[in-house]
């Protein structure tokens, strides 16, 4: 009788285990509360900020329904909403293969910028003279040629010497930004701060600017999935990224299969990179990626690395972002509401995915339980 | 004052933001965790101590105490972006290089929001000159030198004995190495994870206030700060996580950093405008060359935490 009271004493109050399985519509809810709950957070912290809505704070429906405004408001709108979308969702599938055997690719971002840099190079040495299809085919080529460069220096290193490839590739980031506003200052002539819009290397218009992006990008969704999935490589991936250790037993060059797979990496940012380059800017700054490339970071990690996913978790952030947007500008607050209002609802989002993977047992709970099972 | 000095003691100045930043992040990679987080705790210290000197900044408190307050609310604010990172990242295991890049994200934004409602003349005017002393008034680069440089030389000192040289060390570094030894020893993972990521992140936000209210002194400072985070990550690595490495690391990147600005001044240096962005490169590039070296020669002690980056759960094998 003692010992048995003893035991309970000792027993903490919470006790946590993994969870074997979660029924979807389990998790889907979880998720749905994270966001209601993250929204609500929003509106909170929105009350301390922004005047407009605590002199009026009868607008808080407005508030809220800038949320959808922003992204669906119009038909223009909602167009832009898509290709932003793609653009996020083609930096988040770049990543996916590095980030499915665990090589932190942090340099999403500096490959996207150097894949816009090379289109814009061949744009501003070539354009008009050269034919426009030939330019186009040029451009790409030298993205997807910057961007796999930029992505297999950090690979190279650790697949030789075990190089932390999450720090390395954060680097290449900011030495792409300053090799960005180096070509700039040796192509504008003095005076001016920007390289203005390149007349030539635009991609074709499909019925509207927006179409043809957005096709490529869906195209390439289906493809990563296949790849991913049910190609030798995609497995050789999976192998790498749960263990490395069975990987070699079986057989695979570790080396080989992280070399190859951040030349992909790299190669889809630098496909990134000419998106924004031939499909939108037309120019490049060292703000062209626009943090794009760590955003796609997040996207990829809530779509857990499932390319199909990843099309409804790049959604969610682009709507977020453009509904902030809308926020900002109906409610007279700084520009940078959109990343506040993103932030505050990953909090609330990568929170959830614990009581997705973890089970929680208080204490008499858990116990019972425990006991059930012996008999 | 000769103008090599002027400029030695300018790259001093401005490294103190890395230091801060960079030492506070050694203490968080200490207990294994990689904060990414760290540019956007740097942007909400520097909002956290402007918000409380936007409200005494014109009283008639001693000037000793606005700047102990301006301190306690940068590190107020800075402590509490830590306590969500370690909520998220320890008592919730999610996966750190999303958490801090989120709380990147939120950081900044929300800092941006913050100052840009705040008046300038009051934080910023009247503060700037007691945040300088000793050396207030003067008009070489001595000026920036003030109460917050000293602090990050101390604090950084501080650390590195504290680090390396005390009991609560030692645990902080096992629990970084192996989080599973060390819980297995009896030492508290959870609590030295907290603790060690709370207090870094106070003392890198202080780097964010010492960027925007000494160093730069300016109502558009905040704008400049997020990079600087980045930077202050970098300079861990340059100084093989050792904090003590940061003071003369900091100075090295505070050099090359401000010396693209500097050259144009040295008559007898003849460089092209496109010499600058190169120049500005060059911290980044000698980390990556750093980070490379030190994996090529693998000696332990100049490796990252070998947990770096993993969330530890006890009954997992």
């Amino acid at each position: 009788m003692s010992e048995k009271r003893h035991a309970e004493a000792r027993e903490p109050l919470v006790h946590l285990s993994k969870r074997a399985s979660i029924a979807p519509p389990m998790a889907w809810a979880i998720r749905l509360i994270a966001l209601v709950l993250g929204l609500v957070a929003c509106g909170l912290v929105a009350f301390l900020l922004v005047d407009k809505l605590r002199e009026h704070p009868e607008r808080v429906g407005d508030f809220y329904y800038c949320f959808i405004r922003g992204a669906f408001g119009t038909s223009r709108k909602f167009w832009k909403f898509l290709r932003s979308l793609a653009v996020l969702l083609c930096i988040a599938l770049a990543l996916t293969p590095a980030f499915r055997m665990r090589f932190w690719n942090t340099g999403g971002e500096g490959q996207t910028l150097v894949g816009v840099l090379g289109a814009i190079a061949v744009d501003f040495y070539l354009g008009g003279k050269i034919p426009e299809w030939l330019l186009l085919l040029l451009m790409l080529a030298a993205s997807l040629l910057s961007g796999a460069v930029w992505g297999v220096i950090p690979a190279i290193f650790k697949a030789k010497w075990n190089t932390n490839e999450t720090l390395f590739t954060l680097m290449m980031n900011y030495v792409a930004t300053y090799l960005v506003s180096y070509f700039l200052v040796i192509w504008i002539p003095n005076g001016s701060s920007s390289l203005s819009k390149l007349q030539n290397g635009k991609l074709p218009a499909l019925g509207n600017d927006y179409l043809l992006i957005i096709l490529i990008v869906l195209a390439l969704t289906i493809g990563l999935h296949i790849y991913l999935n049910y190609t030798k490589h995609g497995y050789e991936i999976s192998v790498v990224g749960e263990s490395v250790r069975t990987a070699q037993y079986v057989g695979i060059t570790v080396g080989k299969v992280i070399i190859r797979t951040m030349i992909l990496s790299g190669m889809l940012c630098g496909l990134a990179g000419y998106l924004i380059a031939a499909g939108m800017d037309q120019t490049v700054t060292t703000e062209s990626a626009g943090g794009q490339g760590f955003t796609a970071i997040m996207v990829s990690w809530l779509g857990k690395f499932n390319p199909l996913a990843m099309i409804l978790t790049a959604g969610l952030i682009q709507v977020l972002h453009q509904g902030a947007a809308q926020i900002s500008q109906d409610f007279d607050v700084s520009g940078a509401m959109p990343s506040m209002v993103v932030g505050i609802i990953l909090f609330f989002i990568i929170g959830s995915e614990f009581f997705i993977n973890y089970e929680i047992h208080f204490r008499g709970h858990g116990a019972r339980a425990g006991k059930e099972a012996v008999k | 004052m000769n103008i090599w000095l002027n400029f030695l003691i300018d790259s001093l100045a401005f490294g103190a933001t890395f230091m801060y930043g960079s030492t506070g992040e050694i203490l968080t990679e200490k207990a294994g965790h990689l904060n990414l987080g760290i540019p956007g705790i740097m942007c909400m210290g520097g909002a956290g101590g402007c918000l409380v000197l936007n409200w005494i900044g014109k009283s008639a408190l001693p000037p000793f105490l606005i700047v102990i307050l301006g301190i306690l609310g940068s590190l107020a604010l800075a402590m509490l972006m830590g306590l969500i990172y370690s909520f998220l990242t320890v008592t919730l295991r999610a996966n750190q290089n999303v958490t801090g890049l989120a709380l990147t994200t939120f950081g900044v934004g929300l800092m941006k929001v913050i100052m840009s409602k705040m008046d300038a003349t009051v934080y910023l005017v009247g503060p700037k000159q007691m945040y300088r002393w000793p050396f207030a008034g003067r008009q070489d680069s001595l000026q920036c030198l003030g109460v917050l440089f000293f602090l990050a030389v101390i604090v950084a000192l501080c650390a590195s004995w504290v680090l390396f040289r005390t009991k609560v060390g030692l645990h902080l570094r096992a629990v970084g190495e192996n989080p599973a030894t060390a819980d297995a020893v009896g030492i508290n993972v959870t609590r030295y994870k907290y603790v060690a990521t709370c207090v870094g992140s106070g003392i890198a936000g202080l780097g964010g206030f010492y960027y925007i209210i000494d160093y730069m002194a300016s109502q558009e400072a905040y704008l400049s700060l997020e990079s600087f985070g980045w930077l202050s990550i970098a300079l861990v690595i340059f100084a093989l996580w050792r904090p003590h490495l940061t003071i003369i690391g900091s100075t090295v990147f505070g050099f090359l950093f401000s010396c693209s600005s500097f050259i144009t001044n040295v008559s007898w240096i003849n460089v092209t405008m496109a010499f600058k962005p190169v120049l500005k490169m060059l911290p980044y590039v000698v980390t990556i060359l750093v980070l490379i070296v030190s994996s090529v020669r693998n000696k332990r002690e100049n490796q990252p935490p070998a947990s770096l980056g993993l969330s530890y759960f006890r009954e997992e094998r």
